[in-house]
């Protein structure tokens, strides 16, 4: 095998304009820098967790324009103009999310490593199956998935993404099952925080 | 990383020029395959241009076909409401591929330019003929129980990955380009990829700084009798160890026409004709969907480990045949 030999160049600086959390920054970033490493690094949001960066554990799930993506292969130079929430911008102040907190009734982690990527991508989910939109597991992806009929083998796949090595797994279905029931989410925000319980 | 220039342009042409101007530069979209090939040094580009701003964003559907645009994300092609009534293959071929993180940064051209997951491809001190040509494939006597069957040379025998790429060659899609000086062309979408052969480094038929604008699929009547199986080592976010895309044209309990895609097996989004061909006019039985299944696969060369894929390939086909002719629609 030949030697590899890899050019060496000067670090290039990139403008760019991050929103994360309403917050607008105006940054010069090295083109090379993931978003995961922008958020934790520059902007000390240390929530997102760095799991594998290389796509494949979901610790570092994030929100951008409504959609949950991995922030360790999103470049951050490439998200001027978009809106970035992490799991710092979840909650209203003390108020916690509803996700947020079913994750506590339902005791939904152990280490708590993955509980951010976990917690955002299931916000995403629950956005995904009210908006009807199939899964892998959807019996026919022609017709409308319904939250009523929603299984746990389907909230399962649709948190494939998200992977906890505690393990934590039947109590993060649990938490996703309790927000997809409820009806009126904010009430569920309002319970939060207390001891767990299961359906 | 190497340190490249990043640049964000507003119109197709500038984004073509850019990268046709630097033979190290590269087109950006999602990034699920490109940053993560950046990081461990497999993809060195000098000048990365970000084509996710550049217009291409629209699903536009009429009676005649389908008419993706390069940059709609993978969630969003296969939840269109259009796609899932007309071409239930592909939404089943997308939802199966990745996690709904993965798909909701990668775009359709992305996952058509996708790369392998080959092992030795993705490692910069393993022989790789793909990555480096000429230096040779570890792959072939190594580790090789995930690799292709049909489309192989002594050269390489990488698989193509890609979930949605086998639907989109079932379906007749059409890949539409622009270059730099605005000329456009349509490459058929089984002529897009290109198998190794001797030159595995050659992957698909475009120029450099060739921009892909958009994929059409023509509209196809008996697609909405078609299906997606994937069989894979866990339930999810894997790919196929081997997976078949069918549409079935019946007329009663007798085939009209059908065809077959295959992946996880090939080093190209395949499309089995030959096996198509012998189903026409045939009784939709399980028999049938095996003969044709023989054919499929009568070319497959294993090596040491993936010499179970010949016989998987064949039950992953008669699977997907039976649950398109046993559909209530």
């Amino acid at each position: 095998m030949s030697p590899r030999v890899l050019t060496v160049r000067e670090t290039v600086g990139v403008r760019t304009s991050l929103r994360v959390n309403d917050t607008t920054h105006e940054l010069l970033l090295d083109s090379r820098l993931t978003l995961l490493d922008a958020l934790r690094d520059v902007l000390g949001l240390t929530g997102t967790k760095k799991g594998c960066d290389q796509g494949a554990c979901g610790a570092c799930t994030v929100i951008i324009d409504g959609q949950r993506v991995l922030s360790c292969l999103t470049l951050a130079a490439a998200c001027e103009g978009q809106h970035v929430v992490t799991i710092e911008g979840l909650s209203s102040g003390e108020v916690l999310d509803p996700m947020q907190a079913a994750f506590l009734r339902c005791d939904g982690f152990q280490c708590g490593y993955c509980t951010p990527g976990q917690i955002l991508s299931a916000v995403c989910a629950v956005r995904e199956v009210h908006a009807g939109v199939p899964s892998h597991v959807t019996p026919d992806v022609r017709l409308t998935v319904s939250s009523a009929t929603v299984t746990d083998e389907e909230i399962r796949e649709r948190m494939s993404g998200n992977l906890c090595r505690c393990a934590a797994y039947p109590n993060i279905v649990a938490a996703v099952r309790q927000v997809l029931s409820s009806a009126d989410l904010s009430a569920v925000a309002r319970r939060g925080g207390g001891r767990a319980e299961r359906e | 990383m190497n340190a490249f220039t990043f640049e964000r342009l507003s119109r197709p042409t500038d984004a073509a020029g850019a990268v046709a101007a630097r033979p190290g530069a590269m087109f950006l979209a999602g990034g699920t395959t490109m940053v993560d090939l950046m990081k461990v040094d497999v993809l060195t580009p000098d000048t990365v241009v970000d084509v996710r701003h550049l217009g291409l964003s629209s699903i536009d559907v009429s009676d005649r076909a389908i008419a993706v645009s390069a940059a709609v994300t993978n969630s969003q092609l296969a939840w269109h409401p259009a796609v899932r009534e007309r071409f239930p293959v592909l939404s089943q071929a997308i939802l199966s591929g990745a996690t709904t993180q993965i798909r909701n940064m990668a775009t359709v051209a992305g996952n058509i330019l996708q790369r392998t997951r080959c092992s030795y491809f993705r490692d910069v001190h393993a022989s790789c003929n793909r990555r480096q040509p000429g230096s040779g494939c570890d792959a072939l006597d190594g580790f090789n129980r995930g690799h292709a069957v049909l489309g192989v040379s002594d050269h390489c025998i990488a698989t193509h990955p890609s979930d949605m790429c086998v639907a989109l060659a079932v379906l007749d899609a059409e890949v539409h380009t622009l270059r730099a000086d605005g000329t456009t062309r349509s490459i058929p979408f089984v002529d897009f990829h290109k198998a190794p052969g001797d030159t595995p480094h050659i992957e698909v038929a475009l120029a450099h700084g060739e921009l892909i604008t958009h994929v059409v699929i023509p509209h196809l009547a008996a697609a909405r009798r078609s299906h997606y199986v994937k069989v894979r080592d866990r339930a999810s976010y894997e790919f196929a160890l081997a997976s078949a895309a069918v549409v079935l044209d019946v007329d009663g309990d007798t085939i009209r026409g059908a065809r077959l895609g295959l992946g996880g097996i090939a080093t190209k989004p395949w499309r089995a004709v030959e096996a198509e061909q012998i189903l026409t006019g045939r009784k939709a039985t399980d028999d049938a969907f095996r003969d044709a299944a023989e054919i499929a696969i009568a070319g497959a060369v294993a090596r040491n480990h993936n010499h179970f894929k010949i016989e998987l390939t064949k039950r992953t086909i008669v699977r997907a045949f039976a649950t398109a002719r046993d559909a209530n629609l």
